[in-house]
C-alpha cells in the first residue's frame, strides 16, 4: 500500500481547513465567544468561575469539533471528491483517518493551546499545570474529532446534517468529557484519569476510521 | 439456523401466534407483578416508603433499555454481515420501543429519587446517566434512520451507528461508574447471589419477565406491520412500473 | 487483438433496487481492449448508477463485476473544490496516484493553460469539466468510465473528447460512457437500459 493517497488528503484538507485565510481563527473565535457567554449567563463571581472553567472548555471544545466537522465529508460528497477518494487506491479508514487529523490540527489543536488564556479569564492561578491542562485538552479534542467524524461521515448526505451529528455524537463524546473533567479536578479518582484519556483517545482513534470508512461508502452508495 | 429465521413467510406464520401468547403471559405476569408489588410485599421505610413500590416497573425497565440496546446491537450486525432483510426489520422495530421503555426506567427512577434522594436528577449516579445516554444513543438511531431517503440507505446507516455505540458502551459505563454515587449497590445480582429477601425478588422477576414478554411481543407486531408496509411499497413500484 | 483477450471489465446479472423500484435487471456485459460501449436509456433509467456499480462506488442489489485492469472515472460531479484550481486539482490527484506531477501537458490539451489558476468557484462549468477530463491524462489506465461527459462542454470541447477517445482506444484501451444524443466516435456497442 502506498502512502501517497493518504499524504495527498491530508493535503486536500489541510488546504480546505485554510481555505478563505480564516483557518484556525474561526473556531477560535467560536471558542472566545461560547465561553464568554457563559460568566454572562451565571455571574462573574470568581469561586464559581474557577470551579467551571475547565469543564465550560471541555464544552466549547466539543461544540467547536462539531462545528468545524459538519461540512467535510458533506462538502466530499457534494462536489464528487468523495467518488475520487473511494476509487483512489487506498483504504478508505486511512482516507477518512487523515481528513479528520488534517481538521483536528487546523482547529481542534489552536483551540487546545488557546485554552491556558481561557482558563486565566476563567480566574485560573496562572502556573505550569495550565499547560499540562492544555495537553489534556489536545488529547481530548482528538477523540471529540474522530467520533464527530463518524457523525459526519454518517450523516454525510443529510441535510441539516449538524443537529444530527451533535445527536450521534453526544453519548460517544462522554468518556472523554468525564475522564477530562476528572483529570483537572484535582479531586479523588484524577491520577489515572489522564491514563484513561489517553487511552479513550486511542481507543477513538482506533475504531472510528473504520465506522467512518463504511458511512462514507455508504455515502457515496 | 439465521436463514429458517431469515424468512419473513415464516416469520409471519410463527408471529401470527406467538405474539398473541406472549400478550397474554405479559398480561398475566405484569398483573401479578403489580398486585403483589402494589398490595402484597410490605414496604421498606429504608427505600422511601410506599414510594418504594415503583421499582416493579423501574427495574423491569432498567432491565428492558439495556436488553433492548443489547438486541438492537445484535440485529444490526446479523443485517450487517449477513444482510437478511429480517434482521433490519427487528433492528427498525427494536429502536422506538427500546426509547420508551428507556424513557420509563428515567422517568420511573425519577419520581423514586426525589422523596428517597431529595431530587428528581442525580447527576454523579452513574445508573442515571448510563441510561440517559442509552436513550440519545436510541433517539441518534431512530433520527438517523428517518433521514436517509432509501431504506437500504436506512439499514446501512442505522446498522453502522448501532454497532458504533454497542463498542462504546462498556467505555461509556466504566466512565460513568468513575463517578461516586448516592444510588444503592446493584442489588438483584451479586457475586454471591441474589441477596434480595425473597418476598420481593419473585414479584420482581415476575415483573420483569412480563416486561419482556409485552416488549417482544410489540417488536413483533410491529415487524409484522413492516413486512406488510414493505410488501405494499413493492407492489406499488410494480404497479407504477407496470404503467 | 484478439477478441478471446480476456476482457477488461466484465459484468454478469447486475440488477438494482432503488427503495422498492427495479431499476434494471440481468445486465451484464463485457469490454475488450478498444472497445467503447455507450450506455443508453430515458433519465431515469439507471445510467450513472450502472457506471457507479462498474466502478466499484454503489453495491448491486444482483450480479458480479470483474475488473482486469485500473479505471478512470469521470462522474457528473467533477471532484473539483471551490478553492482549488485546475493546477493543483490536477497536482493533487497525480500526487494521490503517485504517477509525475507535471500537469501542463494534460492543462493545454485540455485548453486550460489561461485558467489554469482560476480557483473553481470562478470556472464555467465547461472549463470544471475539461478540468475533471484532464484527470484522464495525468496516468494511463485502460478503462475509463465516463457519466456523460459531452455535457456542459461547447463543439470544441466535445471534438477534443472524442480525440481523447479515438487516442485511448487506438492506445488498446477501452470505454463505456452514459451519452445522451449522438456519440462523436464509433461506438463498438450500445447499451440500452
Amino acid at each position: 500500500m502506498s502512502p501517497a493517497p493518504i499524504l495527498a488528503a491530508f493535503r486536500q484538507s489541510l488546504g480546505e481547513a485554510w481555505a478563505g485565510g480564516a483557518g484556525a481563527l474561526l473556531p477560535l473565535g467560536f471558542l472566545g465567544g461560547a465561553a464568554v457567554l457563559v460568566p454572562l449567563g451565571i455571574g462573574s463571581d470568581g469561586e464559581t468561575l474557577k470551579a467551571v472553567g475547565p469543564g465550560i472548555i471541555w464544552v466549547a471544545l466539543a461544540l467547536a469539533s462539531l462545528v468545524t466537522l459538519e461540512r467535510i465529508f458533506q462538502a466530499d460528497a457534494e462536489d464528487g471528491t468523495l467518488d475520487l477518494w473511494l476509487q483512489a487506491g487506498a483504504p478508505v479508514s486511512a482516507v477518512a483517518a487523515a481528513k479528520t487529523l488534517a481538521h483536528w490540527l487546523s482547529a481542534g489543536l489552536p483551540l487546545a493551546l488557546f485554552s491556558p488564556l481561557l482558563a486565566l479569564m476563567f480566574q485560573a492561578e496562572a502556573s505550569p499545570s495550565l499547560l499540562v491542562n492544555a495537553g489534556l485538552y489536545a488529547l481530548g479534542s482528538l477523540a471529540f474529532f474522530f467520533w464527530g467524524g463518524v457523525g459526519a461521515a454518517l450523516s454525510a448526505t443529510v441535510r441539516r446534517g449538524g443537529l444530527l451529528i451533535s445527536l450521534i455524537a453526544l453519548p460517544l463524546f462522554v468518556p472523554t468529557a468525564i475522564f477530562g473533567a476528572l483529570a483537572m479536578s484535582g479531586g479523588p479518582g484524577s491520577t489515572g484519569a489522564p491514563l484513561f484519556l489517553a487511552a479513550s483517545t486511542l481507543f477513538a482513534c482506533a475504531v472510528a476510521p473504520y465506522a467512518m470508512a463504511a458511512a462514507l461508502r455508504l455515502a457515496a452508495d | 439456523m439465521w436463514s429458517y429465521f431469515a424468512n419473513p413467510h415464516k416469520f409471519l406464520r410463527l408471529s401470527d401466534w406467538l405474539a398473541p401468547l406472549f400478550y397474554a403471559l405479559a398480561a398475566a405476569c405484569i398483573l401479578y407483578g403489580l398486585w403483589q408489588g402494589l398490595w402484597v410485599v410490605p414496604k421498606d421505610e429504608y427505600q422511601g416508603g410506599d414510594i418504594m413500590r415503583v421499582m416493579f416497573v423501574h427495574v423491569p425497565a432498567a432491565w428492558l433499555a439495556m436488553a433492548s440496546y443489547s438486541a438492537l446491537a445484535i440485529a444490526s450486525f446479523v443485517w450487517f454481515v449477513w444482510r437478511h432483510e429480517l434482521a433490519d426489520i427487528a433492528a427498525k422495530a427494536i429502536a422506538p420501543l427500546g426509547a420508551v421503555w428507556t424513557a420509563l426506567c428515567l422517568a420511573t427512577g425519577s419520581i423514586w429519587g426525589k422523596p428517597t434522594w431529595g431530587t428528581w436528577w442525580q447527576w454523579d449516579d452513574a445508573r442515571m446517566m448510563s441510561v440517559l445516554f442509552l436513550f440519545f444513543l436510541f433517539l441518534g438511531y431512530m433520527a438517523l434512520r428517518a433521514a436517509m431517503d432509501t431504506r437500504q440507505k436506512a439499514a446501512r446507516a442505522g446498522a453502522i451507528l448501532a454497532m458504533v455505540g454497542a463498542v462504546n458502551i462498556p467505555l461509556i459505563k466504566f466512565s460513568v461508574d468513575l463517578f461516586t454515587s448516592l444510588h444503592q449497590d446493584a442489588s438483584v445480582i451479586t457475586a454471591e447471589g441474589p441477596k434480595m429477601a425473597a418476598v420481593y425478588l419473585t414479584p420482581l422477576l415476575v415483573s420483569a419477565l412480563g416486561h419482556s414478554l409485552l416488549f417482544g411481543g410489540l417488536v413483533m407486531t410491529s415487524m409484522r406491520t413492516e413486512i406488510r408496509e414493505r410488501r405494499i411499497a413493492r407492489l406499488r413500484a410494480k404497479e407504477l412500473e407496470a404503467f | 487483438m484478439s477478441s478471446e483477450a480476456r476482457p477488461l471489465l466484465s459484468a454478469i446479472g447486475l440488477g438494482m433496487i432503488r427503495g422498492e423500484r427495479v431499476l434494471f435487471r440481468d445486465v451484464g456485459l463485457a469490454l475488450r481492449a478498444g472497445e467503447a460501449l455507450v450506455l443508453r436509456g430515458a433519465n431515469g433509467a439507471g445510467k450513472t448508477t450502472l457506471l457507479r456499480i462498474l466502478a466499484g462506488l454503489t453495491r448491486p442489489e444482483a450480479g458480479d463485476v470483474a475488473r482486469g485492469a485500473g479505471h478512470h472515472w469521470i462522474g457528473h460531479r467533477e471532484g473539483l473544490k471551490p478553492q482549488e484550481t485546475p493546477r493543483e486539482h490536477l497536482k493533487l490527484w497525480a500526487q494521490a496516484w503517485g504517477s509525475p506531477t507535471d500537469s501542463d501537458p494534460a492543462l493545454s490539451r485540455m485548453g486550460l493553460a489561461r485558467p489554469a489558476d482560476v480557483a473553481g468557484r470562478y470556472l464555467s462549468a465547461g472549463q470544471r469539466r475539461r478540468t475533471a477530463l484532464a484527470r484522464l491524462l495525468l496516468e494511463d489506465r485502460p478503462v475509463w468510465l465516463l457519466d456523460e461527459p459531452y455535457t456542459a462542454l461547447d463543439a470544441e470541447g466535445r471534438a477534443l473528447v472524442d480525440a481523447l477517445i479515438g487516442e485511448h482506444r487506438a492506445r488498446g484501451g477501452a470505454v463505456i460512457a452514459a451519452i445522451h444524443g449522438e456519440a462523436g466516435f464509433a461506438a463498438s456497442g450500445d447499451l440500452t437500459l
